[in-house]
């Protein structure tokens, strides 16, 4: 009961990546870093008999909720919850699809401040992730590595001395790290300039993924680059190649695509912004995706200086609140089909009322 | 002896008919496919398709899968064998003990087989008892890496005296508080660390 009180808290706010802010936010929402862990000498989840699978949950939950990882952390048992609630989790980047849609014990830690979460009994073990608005992946690494180091004190984790941590999936092991940022390239996809970067990541052993990452499709102008290489490379030195070279190279080619729209296709530019401010304020009926589309052009207006009396904050929330487990919480009913296609458009309305 | 082919079914095609050279092939496979009709035992719909070079000629032959005549050619071993069990030869072939392939793990019941499928393991153990198994495809994963470098759980470090990891991370940590002092123009707190990191790197 407690626990979900203060998960119907969770929608009165935008969660830690949508805030807005840090360095790079125009174009870098966020950054992560999760780490794969699993606990020595237990076998991993895919194996596991359920009751063996609950005991091993319990035990886990109980080192995270001792471990004082953040000032307050809340536990969520997944099976306790609706489904609607675990897709409230999946639209704030606190859990994944698969552990949402998964069978049997599971839970996930969340920080106060929606910063930390840990996934337990997902693919592997531990899942354990920090996410950071705009390009922080120094602070997000000082952090998940020392939340890991807490864990530890309870935890035994399960290692090789060849492959180093080992994860259900050999594409984890190693460091068992997954670096992703989540960047805006509005102008690259415009200019059609963004199959350079696919290409170039491709090059490079990075992985382009959509909003909500693994088989997902990039919708809205928002990609998640992530690195796909765990093993034979420092934790430093992955986090690195991205705060150094990958992510400031996309920026600033984005940046560059953004300033060669405003100054040989400005009409061209504002057309599309301000078509999409008509759809968002008229509309009767929006769809998820069309609102995704149509908010990040709008994005892309507002931080281009084109479009005045809204701000980042307001479209973040947005982006957040109309996707469909948002609203429904929100509306606090159940909403199917165009009856959900139209309480999003009044809902867009209702925010988008006064831009000039 | 015999080498056995399959011909695509006509929407399977390549959406680009033409090859390097012009020719089109999407017409020609289409002639092929119809040209390869009926069984030659009982006039069935044909479905396996044999090809062999007698004196540098290319002979063909058409049968059902049920045709007893099937049964009485000679054939090499299957051409189409899907890309993991191709692996999996090939690794049994380079591996000193082929039992591994057919193991089983006590702990966790995982086979080498249920990897292929799901492409998870069970348990740690699986990675001794696969190790040779996984050796090329996690290579392959991982960018031709073997050897973990990164961090090392600290009970590890410990027992095994090893504090090499850990300083180096230090370091690192170091020198980015170094840059961030600097930025903030904090120069007694920037000398402190740039002692700290001259003490790490000289010990």
């Amino acid at each position: 009961m407690k626990s979900n009180m203060k998960l119907n808290d969770l929608t009165t706010r935008a969660g830690e990546w949508l805030r807005g802010r840090g360095p790079h936010s125009e174009v870098v929402i966020s950054s992560r870093i999760r780490l794969a862990r699993n606990i020595a000498g237990e076998i991993f989840c895919a194996k596991l008999s359920r009751p063996k699978r609950a005991e091993l949950e319990r035990r886990i939950r109980d080192s995270i909720l001792s471990a004082s990882i953040a000032p307050t952390m809340l536990y969520v048992d997944l099976q306790q919850i609706a489904d609607l609630e675990r897709e409230l989790l999946v639209e704030r980047h606190l859990i994944s699809k698969p552990h949402a849609n998964a069978d049997g014990a599971r839970g996930v830690a969340i920080s106060d401040d929606e910063q930390v979460s840990v996934m337990v009994m997902e693919e592997d073990h531990l899942r354990m992730q920090v996410l950071r608005s705009g390009l922080q992946l120094d602070e997000a690494w000082e952090q998940i590595n020392a939340i890991d180091d807490k864990l530890e004190e309870s935890l035994e984790f399960a290692f090789h001395s060849r492959f180093g941590y080992l994860t259900a999936c050999p594409t984890n092991i190693g460091t068992g790290i997954r670096v992703s940022v989540m960047l805006h390239l509005p102008a690259l996809k415009m200019t059609g300039e963004i199959e350079k970067v696919f290409r170039a990541a491709k090059e490079l052993k990075l992985a382009v993924r959509g909003l909500y990452g693994e088989g997902t499709e990039a919708t809205g102008d928002f990609y998640q680059i992530s690195n796909q290489t765990t093993l034979g490379k420092l934790e430093d030195d992955i986090i690195s190649e991205f705060k150094h070279t990958i992510i400031p190279k996309i920026v600033e080619y984005e940046q560059m695509a953004r300033r060669a729209l405003l100054n040989d296709r400005g009409r061209a530019l504002d057309d599309k912004v301000f078509r999409a401010i008509g759809t968002l304020r008229s509309a009767r009926l929006l769809a998820s995706e069309e609102v995704l589309f149509l908010l990040s052009h709008l994005r892309l207006g507002v931080n281009l200086g084109r479009v005045k009396g809204v701000d980042i904050a307001t479209i973040n929330e947005l982006f957040l609140n109309t996707q469909q487990a948002h609203l429904q919480k929100l509306l606090n009913k159940k909403l199917e089909n165009d009856d959900r296609r139209a309480a999003r458009a009044t809902f867009v309305r209702q925010r988008l009322g006064s831009i000039d | 002896m015999w080498v056995r082919t399959q011909i695509q079914p006509i929407e399977w095609l390549d959406v680009r008919p033409y090859n390097v050279v012009g020719r089109n092939v999407f017409q020609e496979k289409l002639k092929m496919a119809h040209m390869k009709g009926d069984c030659e035992g009982c006039k069935k719909q044909a479905t396996v398709h044999l090809t062999e070079i007698f004196g540098g000629k290319k002979v063909e032959k058409h049968y059902c899968e049920a045709c007893p005549k099937l049964t009485g050619e000679s054939l090499s071993p299957k051409s189409h064998t899907p890309i993991n069990e191709l692996l999996t030869n090939f690794v049994l072939q380079h591996s000193a003990n082929p039992k591994d392939a057919t193991a089983v793990c006590e702990g966790c019941g995982q086979t080498w087989p249920d990897f292929k499928q799901s492409g998870l393991l069970g348990c740690e153990n699986d990675y001794t008892i696969f190790e040779r198994e996984l050796g090329p495809i996690i290579q392959r994963a991982q960018e031709g890496a073997q050897h973990h470098v990164g961090k090392v759980p600290a009970r590890r470090a410990a027992a095994a005296g090893a504090i090499v990891p850990k300083k180096k991370i230090d370091v690192a940590k170091l020198k980015r508080d170094l840059s961030k002092a600097v930025e903030a123009e904090d120069y007694e707190r920037a000398a402190k660390i740039r002692d700290q990191i001259r003490q790490a790197e000289t010990k």
